[in-house]
């Protein structure tokens, strides 16, 4: 468990389907282990990343998005 | 294969198939049985560098995608004990019944694809192999560098697993060598070679790496960046030369001992030495030919010829990958594209028998529905529930807002759990369904059908990964990863709520095709679709059909052209289902994939509308005049010809032959004029040579090269021309020869260094002759008309280098010959088979059916503005003007990829995407953020 002073930041994630979204599947089935604090959204190509969905992600709270495509 | 009996369209097929022991039916590769089976097994698969167990599977990514036990070390197959996998498997996929069965297969063809054999020891012996651990092979030194491999990518020494610091390529091992057999290039070494030592220089940028090499054959489209990128980016030392062995060196390190083109003698220090081991042909080669019936070459690889490349001697029997000669992957990917094209070609009476065409339910209206919710959550057997805690999950799940139904199951994806999502959605009246399981890349489709089966939309769906992307991937810590798994389902449900039921729609095609060129690679891509049943018109811009194989006699393996090309020719002509029109030129394209129309000008001047379903670039190339060679512009003399004006030449009866020749090679390529590689030039002056040497064996030929890329079969005719008495001399960039114009006006002089000699040399030759290389022609005028990207030295650029070799980014667009990067006849010949063989899919299938997640315009909010037009990678969008005479934007559905591009960009939101929205993805942003009160 992580101590509360602990920075353990909330990542939004947004995945293309293609490539990096099927990337994260085949860490998982090579069974790499990474910090469990993504959370993602899968999108067709990267190129459907309007940059309010950025914006939007940290008005929510995010602390930092990750985008791989 | 057993044996093979019957004739084309009618072969009865003799097949053993070995039991797997494993039901790869009921197999989710979940790998749990791995992690029980108690005895220890070699990993082959990475080169015997690691372990594995009995009961495993290669990789993660094999197909199909199912465990196997291997019956010589399995303790139950071989002492009769343990079984321990059995109860294990919770899907009761083992299965040690299972026996060795024979079959018998009703085929019409047959496409052996073996692929290569090893180079055996005793060759890599030479070189300490086996004697000195830190001697691997390139194939080993692969596994070492694969995160997946033995030391999950790190590059160590494998005598005390040290990070090397110091690491040596040797090249031409097994290749190029008649100590082994191997008289022929085995063309892919270079370029893994350096693709190996830049991974290896990425994952530690300290390693100091050297190339020892005879020629570097970076001929390939593109390979040229490549090694520059290696030596200037990366910092890779490249040193011509021949490695005399490697030894033990001090406690740990090797000695590599060299000899270079001035005859010193040199040694370095190394950590590590991989030798790039060519491509053998395979063990049982002798074994299948005679299964088969078919004839091997003398290096035991299949026999085959440059118009036909994978026509085996047997008829109705087709060679595709390396067994057909040492070959890389893309070049593999377009043979083997090839020969199912000319495989089904043979078969196309058949088409279509045996389909069974599934009928479905009428599809429910939801559309005064409240939206109603069911979330199943996957235990996966233990993958997930082994980690994340599902009953919580499942219970969580239940109390979000329009979920009417939650459940667990055990597998979700099996049969009878099928069943029950069926019977659910009909009793609760469910109209959006949410599996929080695996991957949707694997299993959306079977969730779909299923939802389709219960009478709903199959895009009111949601999957949430929390398998691969959650229970996997945070095996030590399950409460932070169940967290995680509320998330996602969370996102997931929120972004279900704003599902719309969205219509599969299907476009019909006009089943013909435009061919643009009717070189050999045009011609060749008609008769091929002729053959599959389909009409083609050829678009040839010249008074005639045959393209730059008019000016050639023969090939360099000595195949004679011209009268195959005469009797091409003809075939083309007399053929039913093909139109050609010379001296015509394609003004005009538009549509889309199946529905093309293009607009021809004829010889007469008169314009033709053609409606087509299909377009094959097969545009050319031509040779290059360059402006400048070797640096400086070129003396004014008669006495400079090119290689082809040499053939010409040489061809002409009664004509006085020269006495001495000095050919010149990247005169042109290579970066004095042309940026790349023309892949042909070398084959074409050692076949000019040698024509010379046989017409006037007193001439004497000199060839000034940089590498001679006589990549394959044709090292032997290097060979050749080498023992006949022709000289090859190297030059580099540093001291390139220099033509200077001689008193009178035909003369010149070449002054160049001899490496051996180690001074500068002169001679006054007949001839000077020119490898000029080749360009491209009109693939710029045709990229702006049909929207398809060029490389930056004008060639067509294939959609996928390695996976579509033949496909454009627009549907529908294919490419084959010179007009996709320079190639010799038999790589051209094969590649306009595999363009048609593409190109026939859309035509035999009658329709282009979409994916529904495509781009939609909303009409009222589009301002006409184009931007999305001018984005669009795929021709997919256009502006249409409407009745109030405002041009408004439209997706052509047939043509996009769903990509979204236009729907980011577009200023005025009028752009939505099928399945993913704005508002679905705003919710599951706004979904994440409510996460932030639960604390990680």
């Amino acid at each position: 468990m992580s101590q509360a002073s602990e920075f353990n930041p909330r990542i939004l994630g947004f995945l293309c389907n293609w490539c990096c979204y099927a990337a994260a599947d085949a860490a998982g089935v090579s069974r790499y282990q990474y910090p469990p604090n993504l959370r993602t959204i899968r999108v067709m190509c990267t190129g459907r990343l309007d940059p309010v969905f950025v914006m939007k992600g940290l008005i929510e709270g995010a602390d930092g998005i990750f985008t791989g495509g | 294969m057993l044996a093979l009996e019957g004739k084309p369209g009618n072969f009865t097929a003799k097949v053993k198939v070995r039991p797997r022991y494993i039901d790869p039916d009921k197999c989710t590769a979940c790998g749990l049985c791995t992690q029980y089976c108690p005895r220890h097994l070699v990993d082959g698969y990475n080169e015997g560098l690691a372990l594995t167990r009995p009961i495993h599977i290669d990789y993660p990514q094999a197909v199909p995608a199912s465990y196997y036990i291997d019956p010589e070390a399995c303790l139950y197959l071989t002492e009769n004990t343990c079984k321990i996998c059995v109860p294990v498997c919770r899907s009761r996929a083992i299965d040690f019944t299972q026996v060795e069965k024979i079959e018998e297969l009703q085929v019409g063809a047959v496409v052996v694809a073996p692929g290569f054999g090893r180079v055996p020891d005793s060759t890599l012996a030479k070189y300490g192999y086996g004697q000195h651990p830190d001697v691997v092979t390139s194939l080993e030194f692969e596994r070492l560098l694969n995160p997946s491999g033995p030391y999950q990518g790190q590059v160590l020494t494998m005598s005390d697993r040290r990070h090397p610091k110091r690491l040596a390529f040797i090249q031409c091992v097994g290749s190029r060598d008649l100590g082994c057999d191997n008289g022929y290039c085995s063309s892919v070494c270079c370029m893994y070679a350096i693709k190996e030592a830049m991974v290896a220089k990425e994952h530690d940028p300290e390693l100091d790496i050297t190339i020892y090499y005879m020629d570097m054959r970076t001929q390939g489209k593109d390979f040229d960046a490549a090694q520059k990128r290696a030596e200037s980016q990366f910092g890779i030392k490249f040193v011509r030369a021949k490695v005399a062995d490697v030894m033990p060196w001090g406690k740990k390190g090797l000695k590599l001992t060299y000899s270079t083109l001035d005859g010193g003698h040199h040694f370095e220090p190394f950590d590590m030495v991989v030798l790039s081991v060519g491509l053998d042909s395979p063990k049982d080669a002798q074994a299948i030919a005679q299964t088969l019936d078919i004839e091997l070459n003398k290096y035991d690889f299949c026999d085959t010829s440059a118009f036909a490349p994978l026509n085996t001697s047997r008829e109705g029997i087709f060679v595709a990958g390396a067994f057909q000669g040492p070959k890389d992957i893309p070049e593999s990917v377009t043979q083997s594209s090839a020969a199912a094209g000319i495989a089904s070609a043979l078969l196309k009476q058949q088409r279509g028998a045996g389909y069974v065409i599934k009928s479905y339910p009428e599809e429910r209206d939801i559309k005064d529905e409240e939206v109603r919710i069911g979330v199943f959550t996957c235990h996966c057997g233990i993958n997930i529930g082994g980690v994340v805690n599902v009953p919580s999950v499942d219970q969580y799940a239940g109390g979000m807002e329009n979920v009417v139904y939650h459940s667990e199951s055990l597998y979700s994806c099996s049969q009878d759990a099928q069943e029950v999502i069926k019977q659910k959605i009909k009793e609760h009246k469910l109209n959006r369904v949410v599996i929080a399981a695996c991957s949707p890349r694997t299993h959306e489709p079977l969730f779909q059908e299923t939802l389709k089966d219960a009478g709903l939309n199959r895009s009111l769906f949601e999957m949430v990964n929390i398998r691969d992307q959650c229970s996997w991937v945070h095996a030590q810590e399950p409460e932070a990863a169940t967290r995680k798994a509320m998330d996602l389902i969370r996102m997931g449900v929120a972004k279900a709520r704003g599902i719309k039921p969205l219509t599969e729609q299907t476009v019909p095609v006009t089943a013909k095709a435009v061919v643009i060129g009717g070189g050999v690679a045009g011609m060749t891509a008609a008769l091929t679709l002729a053959e599959q049943g389909f009409h083609t018109t050829i678009v040839e811009k010249e008074a005639a059909l045959g393209g730059n194989l008019l000016a050639i006699k023969k090939t360099i393996l000595g195949v004679d052209t011209e009268k195959t090309l005469k009797a091409m020719i003809e075939q083309v002509k007399k053929a039913k289902l093909i139109t050609v029109c010379t001296q015509a030129e394609l003004l005009d394209v538009s549509g889309f994939v199946g529905n093309f129309s293009s607009v021809i000008r004829l010889a007469n001047g008169q314009e033709n509308t053609i409606d087509h379903g299909v377009i094959i670039l097969a545009t050319g190339g031509k040779e290059h005049t360059p402006k400048t060679v070797l640096g400086k512009e070129l003396p004014d003399s008669e006495a400079i010809i090119t290689q082809r004006e040499l053939e010409t030449r040489l061809n002409a009866k009664g004509k006085k032959l020269p006495d001495s020749v000095v050919m010149v090679q990247c005169a042109g390529s290579r970066g004095d004029d042309l940026n790349y590689c023309s892949k042909v030039c070398c084959n074409h002056a050692v076949k000019n040579a040698l024509t010379l040497k046989e017409k006037n064996p007193q001439a004497q030929v000199i060839v000034l090269y940089r590498d001679l890329r006589t990549y394959g079969y044709a090292e032997e005719k290097y060979r050749e021309a080498r023992e006949q008495g022709v000289i090859f001399i190297p030059y580099n960039l540093d001291a390139k020869p220099e033509l200077d114009q001689k008193g009178k006006a035909k003369a010149v002089a070449v002054r160049f260094f001899d490496p051996i000699l180690g001074e500068e040399v002169t001679v006054n030759p007949d001839l000077v002759v020119l490898s000029v290389g080749i360009v491209p022609q009109g693939s710029e005028v045709l990229s702006k008309l049909l929207k398809v990207p060029i490389t930056a030295d004008k060639f067509f650029l294939e959609a996928h280098v390695k996976l579509r070799p033949v496909e454009m980014p627009v549907d529908g667009v294919y490419v084959c010959g010179l007009a996709h990067s320079p190639k010799p006849l038999d790589e051209t010949v094969v590649q306009a088979q595999a363009a048609a063989a593409k190109a026939a899919m859309p035509l035999v299938k009658g329709m282009v059916k979409v994916d529904p997640i495509v781009s939609h315009v909303d009409k009222e909010a589009c301002i006409g503005c184009g931007l999305c037009v001018s984005l669009c990678p795929y021709k997919a969008i256009q502006m249409l003007t409407s009745e109030d005479k405002k041009k408004r934007a439209e997706t052509i559905v047939a043509s996009c990829k769903a990509c979204g591009i236009c729907a980011s960009h577009c200023p005025t939101f009028a752009i939505s995407m099928g399945g993913f929205t704005n508002e679905q993805i705003f919710s599951q942003i706004e979904a994440f953020g409510k996460s932030i009160e639960d604390k990680l």
